[in-house]
């Protein structure tokens, strides 16, 4: 539960500490039926390496690689998916909710 | 993110204490409030509420948008007593997110068959209960009946800061336990912060149905604001 969280972002500082490029991506806003709560982070490192979980796995692939972008570009993204958009017919989220991800590089 | 700022959530997570971190979601800004200096920050009421719900969420501020992301840690449950109560509570309380512990030095009770997948610690409580580390986190109940039992775990809960502390039967039998409790050098304060009898009043009778009232109680006193569960 909340303790995988926490082994999450110790792995986020691990990596950061050895200079590997880490990006936090956090689900800040849900509606409607969204599997993750507003706080739950992912963390992506430059090699793609990921741990946690924004959305139970509908959108994770998404977000890790725009996570890969704001690793490499160094500034932070916001990210919607939904239904209701193009890219959540590709990626979606099959519940039918809503999320907005906030995607960060760690410095 | 800073790596200092990540740093500093994995150490205070891991002292099992609070922390909010608040994002400017307009220009990435960022900044870590410790629940300690929660009280004399700008946005002490929001943090507070936050902090209290353990919910995370975008609020507005003079036309900015701030996340405020609630790290708070695992709320634990410490049972005493392995009784048929017990065994109801302990996987309901689970299912609510609480690491739970049961402690009852009688072995026959606590057995790994009666609670299966939960941490059993089969000692008397001044043994069991230093090493739990009984923070503010923590809610704590006395279910064995027995004042042998019952009464050296709470004077151990009761000089700690556990957020709920209850204690199983009657009103009489509370009244009894208050007077042993006083002869022990505890405060009227003290034995004020004891929830008994144990439970919100909902008329139950089960084992099961006690323990939904327990849970309901230890609910209000760690989401509702402190003025109305008194």
């Amino acid at each position: 539960m909340l303790d995988r969280d926490e082994d999450i972002l110790k792995a986020a500082e691990s990596w950061a500490e050895v200079d590997k490029g880490v990006a936090l991506a956090t689900v800040i806003e849900t509606w409607g039926s969204a599997p993750r709560p507003a706080g739950s982070n992912l963390v992506v490192n430059e090699d793609g390496t990921f741990l946690g979980s924004v959305s139970g796995g509908c959108v994770e692939g998404a977000v890790v690689t725009e996570a890969l972008d704001v690793i490499s570009s160094g500034a932070p993204r916001m990210l919607e998916f939904g239904v209701a958009d193009e890219t959540a017919w590709t990626v979606g989220l099959s519940c039918g909710g809503r999320i907005r991800v906030f995607v960060e590089k760690v410095v | 993110m800073k790596l200092a700022t990540l740093s500093a959530i994995n150490t205070e997570r891991a002292a099992r204490r609070p922390v909010i971190v608040v994002t400017d979601i307009g220009n990435g800004e960022q900044r870590l409030v410790r629940a300690a200096d929660i009280a004399r920050d700008p946005l002490h009421i929001e943090l507070e509420r936050h902090l209290r719900m353990g919910k995370s969420s975008v609020i507005e501020v003079e036309g900015r948008e701030l996340f405020l992301n609630v790290y708070a840690p695992t709320a634990k449950l410490v049972i005493i007593g392995a009784v048929h109560i017990s065994q109801a509570l302990a996987p309901l309380a689970r299912s609510l997110g609480y690491d739970v512990t049961v402690v009852d030095p009688r072995s026959a009770f606590a057995s790994p068959e009666r609670f299966p997948d939960v941490r059993l610690i089969a000692e008397w409580p001044d043994v069991a209960l230093p090493p739990l580390n009984i923070d503010h986190y923590t809610a704590f109940v006395a279910v064995t009946h027995d004042p042998k039992i019952d009464d050296p775990a709470l004077l151990h809960a009761l000089e700690r800061d556990c957020f709920y502390i209850g204690a199983l039967g009657s009103r009489n039998t509370h009244g009894q336990r208050a007077v042993r409790l006083r002869a022990e050098g505890v405060s009227e304060a003290s034995i004020e912060r004891i929830h008994a009898p144990i439970g919100l009043e909902i008329g139950a009778i089960s084992p099961s149905e006690i323990a939904v009232a327990i849970m309901a109680e230890i609910t209000a006193q760690l989401r509702l604001p402190k003025a109305s569960t008194a």
